[in-house]
């Protein structure tokens, strides 16, 4: 029996320098957004305007290397040619496809420029193969970004249903809301991943010193406290501690990181097509490790998946770059269940 | 029931402006059979002209099943209601699914997809007839509605964090005949997870959940550690602490071409944020004065900040 195809190696740019970094180290497609709220990941001084984004596209394609351009947010009724224009942009600057979630977007992609690619972007939250039906009857999708709350056995059998190809999240930060379907930030802080492409924003952060430790805020809320020798972490909203009945604890989310690397067999066997890595936000450092190690892992599992085991120091190298937070299975193992 | 006449038609008749219509959204918390089962005797009697019915949070919540929900909502259609059958937000095994289809392949009622997967399932097999775009479609402009439209939707629910202006420009630009409903009153669901945080705080796994959000008639408060009520916990559902009321501002919502309020349940009280509701569009109470109205009906602090494009937690004031 023929080994199933490698799945390719998503990784994120958000910068020049970073995209470099992802294909210098094995990439097979960076992943980039453009300055502004078209993406979901619009944090300042982070992505691409259209010079970047020539010379990021020169330096991939020389290298075998494949761009893809998320315009991933929802467009409102008064910021849509800001929208249509970035996948003008993206077009006209022969990138390999666009990462989209709005249904009115890619309607658009689909009728200006029929021979872009379209990907479905997780950002739509089409969990089951319905959902992803959906889009390619309707849209022509070519592969859909599965949300990070299936189970291995949930992706197993969305791909069995489905033509079109499926990339799962590998590697970075976990999202425990079904992406897409997450106001929680618009509700503290008016600014949301689905309509300005940010979570918790920093604007809405305030670092507020205690003489043991440090409070966290989001526009106001207290996130999380810290005291003695636990180190502060970003407050992110879902991942503070809250009080429920008298109990405080992580009441939604542990401040854990995904690696998925010893599920990769399962996942290559499963018939994954694209394994994404998490994180425009990170340095260019951070992509170089992560994708060595990712490029490192893809080709030995599919060089010999039976025989594939985790060469520790991958992990230990992961680890380091995970800032101390435990790293899980997320849903695919699904502890909780 | 004389107020039951008049509310069909009063969106459609003449001359004189159209009326907001009131309905009722989806159950969204696990009560015992019997407390549903009185809970819509009482709401068949209640002043409202759409009921939306079904499990629209956790496929494995199983009180009632689908012939029980359809005979409530015969109960209801009896009553002249107009009855929707919602479908579930977060749809991952193919038994999610089988239940998706069956209530699509239900040929009576009107269902409001809440998935693409049932998007996909109704235009399929129920061209003919329109559905409703449950918020979780995220439609946030009018290029997307129209496309569902072109898909069957005759009506749609803004998703929470849409602000009234951009409701208002949206619908000025979207096409015409399609019905826009706003949640106007309730917890406002503001997230959904594989993962369920009422089984997560009782120490039990998903599976083995023991089915505890039985005992929650209105969730799981959620408060920082300084006390601040932020967010309620409803299974794989995370809603907002604050209840959205939009009563004050309903003259908005009509002037922004909203033409359905909806109104979500709660443990105690639905009849009476219904009937006041009513009574605000019928101008038996000026809205200005029915915000102190609710004061006694409100679970939790009140909040109207998604329609003033605000944080949803916020309050604006009254001409704010």
């Amino acid at each position: 029996m023929p080994l199933p195809s490698p799945p390719e190696l998503v990784c994120p740019a958000g910068g020049l320098p970073a995209l470099k970094a992802a294909v210098d180290h094995g990439a097979d497609c960076v992943y980039v957004g453009f300055r502004d709220e078209t993406n979901a990941r619009a944090f300042a001084g982070l992505n691409f305007d259209d010079a970047a984004l020539a010379a990021g596209v020169a330096y991939a394609h020389r290298r075998d290397c494949r761009v893809l351009v998320a315009l991933n947010t929802f467009p409102s009724p008064e910021g849509w040619p800001r929208w249509t224009r970035a996948v003008d942009r993206a077009a006209a600057q022969g990138v390999d496809a666009i990462i989209c979630a709005d249904v009115g977007l890619l309607a658009y992609a689909a009728r200006t420029h029929p021979s872009l690619r379209l990907h479905l972007s997780v950002q739509a939250s089409a969990t089951n193969y319905e959902a992803i039906n959906y889009y390619r009857e309707r849209f022509g999708i070519r592969r859909a970004v599965l949300p990070r709350v299936l189970s291995l056995a949930q992706v197993e059998h969305t791909i069995a249903h489905t033509d079109v190809e499926i990339e799962v999240f590998g590697y970075g930060s976990l999202c425990v809301m079904v992406e897409g379907r997450c106001a929680l930030s618009a509700y503290a802080t008016g600014s949301s991943p689905n309509c300005q492409g940010v979570c918790s924003p920093a604007k809405a952060v305030r670092w507020e010193p205690l003489p043991d430790g440090m409070r966290t805020r989001l526009n106001g809320f207290l996130i999380d406290e810290f005291t003695g020798a636990e180190r502060p972490g970003y407050p992110t909203l879902c991942k503070g501690r809250f009080d429920v009945e008298g109990s405080t604890y992580y009441a939604l989310e542990e401040p854990t990181s995904l690696n998925t690397l010893d599920l990769l067999p399962a996942l290559i066997a499963a018939g994954v097509r694209a394994i994404k890595i998490e994180g425009r936000q990170r340095s260019p450092a951070y992509v170089a490790q992560v994708t060595r190690v990712w490029r490192a892992a893809i080709d030995r599992c599919s060089a010999a998946p039976s025989s594939f085991t985790v060469d520790p120091a991958w992990h230990a190298e992961l680890n380091r770059l995970a800032e101390g937070q435990t790293q899980t299975l997320g849903a695919y193992s699904r502890p909780w269940r | 029931m004389d107020d039951r006449l008049p509310r069909a038609s009063a969106a459609t008749s003449g001359t004189t402006p159209p009326t907001m219509k009131i309905s009722l959204g989806p159950l969204r918390y696990y009560w015992p059979r019997q407390a549903v089962l009185d809970f819509y005797a009482e709401v068949a009697e209640a002043p409202v002209d759409i009921v939306y019915l079904g499990e629209a949070v956790c496929a494995r919540r199983h009180e009632l099943r689908l012939a029980d929900w359809l005979e409530i909502a015969d109960l209801l259609a009896a009553r002249g209601i107009e009855v929707v059958l919602s479908t579930l937000p977060l749809i991952e095994a193919e038994a999610d699914l089988r239940l998706t289809r069956r209530i699509v392949e239900q040929a009576r009622f009107r269902v409001e997809a809440n998935d693409m997967g049932a998007v996909r399932l109704l235009a399929e097999r129920r061209p003919q007839e329109g559905f409703v775009a449950g918020s979780t479609l995220n439609v946030f402009g009018p290029q997307a509605l129209a496309l569902l439209a072109g898909d069957g939707a005759m009506r749609w629910v803004s998703p929470p964090e849409l602000a009234g202006a951009t409701l208002a420009a949206l619908r000025a630009a979207a096409p015409a005949g399609i019905e826009t409903e706003v949640q106007a009153w309730g917890r406002l669901p503001l997230a959904y997870s594989a993962r369920c945080f009422t089984a997560r705080h009782y120490g039990l796994q998903k599976d083995q959940c023991e089915y505890r959000c039985l005992g929650l008639a209105d969730g799981l408060p959620l408060r920082t550690r300084e006390g601040v009520p932020f967010l309620n916990l409803n299974g794989i559902e995370t809603q907002s602490a604050a209840v959205c009321t939009l009563v004050a501002e309903l003259p908005l919502l009509a002037a922004a071409g909203v033409d359905i309020v909806r109104v979500s349940p709660q443990g105690e009280g639905t009849g009476a944020v219904l009937a006041l509701f009513r009574a605000v569009l019928e101008r038996r109470v000026a809205a200005a004065d029915a915000a102190a109205q609710t004061q006694a009906l409100l679970p939790g602090p009140p909040c109207n900040g998604f329609w003033h494009g605000r944080p949803g937690a916020e309050l604006v004031a009254a001409g704010g």
